[in-house]
């Protein structure tokens, strides 16, 4: 089918179509960047030195960047939050979604809309201030700042992502499930947890998943409560790094191998998060067509 | 029957896969009221659609086939200047979110006139025109959406008039809204048709034989039989004809 | 009747699901009560009216909340035209399906890159070429908020109803034209969530803008300030909390970080509620 098109129009969508391909272009420059400065380092140093060296020393006479007590860290870390955070987040969301009074369920959504709202910078100056202290006493150690500290800081902050998503898998769930399930006898609580949160259980999941993005991703807030020592995380009094503090701890003074090994460590962060994202999307997926 | 102003010429349409039209031929007189009728899925609305290509809007959507208005082929020319020409009135009332003058004005605007004097005689004349003035006159300034279901279809009436079109297509413009309603719109259209070229389509058969000059009945795509209302309706020649307008099927 | 195991399990979740919720109301409460009881009482008019000076030893953050207004400002100008241009390409003008979700896919990816890589590549993209400055900060924080933006926009300019639009086209109107008055209009509620979201997301930030827009005490108007480095206020946060130990200032600006995002929610409830009742007309 022939149509005169009118100049002025195409030149309109051609603005449009630029505008719309500029988050692919992000993306593809924050790529291209982390891959092209972040390779360098992991040439120089061996991939396997890198990734699984269990000492880092970037200013010692002897240089060792070995990053894998900042892995381990990280993986600790995001599963020890995971492991506080997604019980009490799951539990509030079922609370929230199937129990609550209607004012009280108002009350708490805004509630975890602050949570959500608040600074990272904030959660780490509660922490540094309450937290580590309380850490302290409470075992009777030199110092509070380390990899507990940072898994309750985690925890916490993870908590309203995990609350909002499980709450909307939850009310996602036809209520003809639940109705079934009651005409058969059983309690509201036996039909909410064993109906519909199998029902809602990809939903939960991409909940879990975007938590663990969060908590792997979060540096300013570790920064402040974790310590910063690059110890291997033996013990949850440890003083640890993370990847992300890693990068952010020594940035802003480093330099040559140094600051190239940062940026290697920044792109392995980022290809833990890709594939997050990719099982996010995945669970995200399997949410829309049960 | 009165000069062509439209004609059709072995028109086919497909959605994707689907043929909706097929080898579709017919002419539209001009100052008279066509109506389209047929069972739902029949592709009168489609083929109404394709008279000022609002099929264009829909993906996947090819054509073969001319249509003509006044001898140009629609296809050919510049399809803002087309929808100008042959205004469109669609199944439900859509009044933009905006005044009701803006509403009215909003065509002329598109095709450039600005001059706020010249604005206002051409929203009076087309409210009027609609028979509409009287009930609005006071409130030009407020939202279009408080207006009532008919007020609200023949503000979009008078808004397609303001662009001066020559022709009216008309998407079964009452089936969403009352008796009252419905029978001012159709004696606003038998007013219409002694200066625009009108094309309707209708669900409802009384209304095509209380309206229309002549009625196309549509039949799964196909154009089963065109003629003078009144002789297809009394003398329908086709058996399929038949059995619609005694309400055998559809 | 209830079987002994029945009422152990029942009485177990429900007693969990209390517990669960009474914590986070509890810690939502603490938070809040503990950052607000400790900074008020900081917060003075010498605090928010000054510069700091190490000379006279005075503290004032006047420069970082400037920093903030003109990094929030900065970031919104450059961003909105973008996140709203590519949620008109995705919903009005594109015919590719492929193309869509390659787009949706790149927003996704973006909102889930944390913010110190945001940082670092934003020192690489930016800073570079413009120096660590506050452009270069508010820069990065566009390709943050460029899927919050685009994504409220989107879902907002879905709900404009397609009768809208073919009631423009049928008019003679062009493709711009309908975009421009009868589409654009109708999505100013998605808009404007996307950006009182996106200003939150800014106030909140540092991570990001540490390496890119650094963190200078200087006293600027606009464009002096967007040419030179700057903390904006959560950045100052972490600055005189970690490196100066000055918890005081520090839980002075938590406590005007917290008010402010509960603002910010307050504003994003009234929006909605808002056009609700508007839409419901």
């Amino acid at each position: 089918m022939k149509t005169k098109t009118n100049l002025f129009e195409t030149i309109v969508h051609g603005v449009f179509l630029l505008l719309g391909l500029i988050t692919v272009g992000c993306v593809l420059l924050i790529s291209i960047y982390l891959i092209i400065s972040g390779i360098p380092a992991i040439r120089e140093i061996g991939l396997l030195d890198f990734l699984f060296g269990d000492t880092w020393a970037s200013t010692a006479a002897q240089p060792q960047y070995g990053i894998l007590p900042f892995i381990l860290t990280s993986i600790y870390g995001t599963a020890g939050a995971i492991l506080l955070g997604v019980p009490v987040g799951f539990l509030t969301a079922m609370y929230l979604a199937k129990m609550a009074p209607k004012r009280i369920k108002s009350v708490m959504e805004q509630a975890v809309s602050l949570l959500a709202g608040i600074p990272s910078v904030v959660y780490g100056l509660v922490g540094m201030m309450v937290l580590v202290p309380g850490i302290r006493n409470l075992f009777h150690i030199p110092d509070g700042a380390g990899l507990l500290a940072a898994i309750v800081v985690l925890a916490v902050m993870i908590l309203p992502s995990i609350i909002k998503m499980s709450i909307t898998a939850l009310e996602a769930v036809p209520k003809e499930y639940e109705d079934a399930s009651l005409a058969l006898g059983a309690t509201p609580e036996e039909t909410y947890f064993r109906v519909s949160a199998p029902a809602a259980k990809s939903g939960v999941a991409a909940a879990v998943v975007l938590g663990v993005g969060r908590a792997i991703g979060e540096a300013m807030a570790v920064m402040m409560v974790a310590g910063n020592a690059a110890n291997m995380p033996d013990s949850l009094f440890q003083s640890v790094r993370f990847l992300t503090t890693a990068v952010a701890s020594e940035m802003s003074y480093s330099s040559g191998l140094q600051r190239q090994a940062l940026f290697s460590i920044a792109l392995v962060l980022f290809l833990f998060i890709m594939l997050i994202n990719a099982a996010l999307n995945f669970f995200l997926k399997g949410e829309k067509k049960p | 029957m009165n000069r062509p102003v439209i004609t059709v010429n072995g028109l086919n349409l497909w959605y994707g896969q689907t043929q909706a039209l097929k080898n579709i031929s017919l002419d539209i007189p001009e100052k008279s009221i066509t109506a389209l009728i047929g069972p739902s899925g029949c592709g009168k609305s489609t083929f109404l659609k394709t008279l000022n290509r609002m099929n264009d809007l829909v993906p996947g959507v090819r054509i073969t086939g001319s249509v003509r208005y006044e001898g140009q082929d629609i296809f050919e020319t510049n399809v803002n200047q087309l929808r100008k020409e042959v205004g469109m009135v669609f199944q439900k009332p859509n009044p933009f979110p905006m005044s009701i003058y803006n509403n009215i004005a909003y065509g002329p605007r598109t095709h450039g006139i600005t001059n706020r004097q010249e604005l206002d005689e051409i929203v009076e004349k087309a409210l009027r025109g609609a028979a509409i003035w009287d009930e609005v006159k006071d409130r030009l300034k407020k939202n279009a959406l408080g207006l009532s279901g008919g007020q609200q279809q023949r503000l979009c009436i008078a808004r397609a008039l303001a662009v001066q079109p020559k022709v009216l297509l008309m998407d079964e413009p009452t089936s969403a809204l009352d008796p009252i309603a419905t029978s001012r719109i159709e004696d606003l259209v038998m007013e219409l048709k002694s200066q625009y070229t009108i094309v309707i389509v209708t669900h409802n058969m009384q209304q095509a034989v209380r309206i229309s000059d002549q009625t196309a009945f549509f039949l799964l795509g196909d154009l089963v039989e065109y003629g003078e209302t009144e002789k297809l309706f009394s003398r329908p020649v086709d058996k399929r004809t038949e059995e619609y307008i005694t309400g055998r099927f559809g | 009747m209830i079987s002994n195991r029945r009422r152990l399990f029942l009485w177990t979740v429900r007693g969990g699901m209390y517990l669960a919720a009474a914590l986070t109301g509890i810690l939502t409460l603490f938070l809040v009560g503990y950052v607000m009881a400790k900074g008020i009482p900081n917060i003075t008019w010498q605090l928010l009216s000054t510069k700091p000076s190490y000379l006279s030893g005075n503290i004032g953050i006047l420069p970082d909340i400037l920093n903030t207004l003109y990094v929030v400002i900065a970031s919104l100008a450059i961003v909105l035209p973008l996140g709203v241009g590519a949620a008109v390409y995705l919903t009005e003008y594109a015919s590719s399906k492929r193309l869509v979700g390659v787009i949706e896919y790149a927003a996704e990816a973006l909102s889930g890159i944390p913010s110190i890589i945001y940082g670092l590549v934003g020192m690489l993209m930016f800073s570079n070429n413009f120096g660590t400055c506050l452009l270069s900060g508010a820069l990065t924080l566009v390709i943050m908020n460029l899927p919050t933006i685009m994504r409220n926009t989107q879902e907002s300019l879905k709900t404009v109803p397609q009768a809208y639009r073919e009631g423009a086209f049928g008019l003679g109107a062009g493709k711009w034209r309908v975009v421009r008055t009868v589409v654009l209009p109708g999505c100013i509620d998605g808009v404007l969530t996307g950006c009182i979201l996106s200003v939150g997301r800014i106030l909140g930030e540092s991570a990001a803008l540490l390496f890119t827009a650094g963190f200078a005490h200087a006293l600027n108007g606009f464009w002096d300030g967007l040419s030179s480095a700057g903390a904006t206020l959560t950045v100052a946060l972490y600055v005189y909390a970690k490196e100066q130990g000055e918890f005081g200032v520090a839980f002075a600006i938590a406590a005007i970080l917290m008010v402010l995002s509960l603002l910010i929610n307050l504003a994003a409830v009234l929006v909605t509620k808002y056009f609700q009742r508007r839409n419901a007309v």
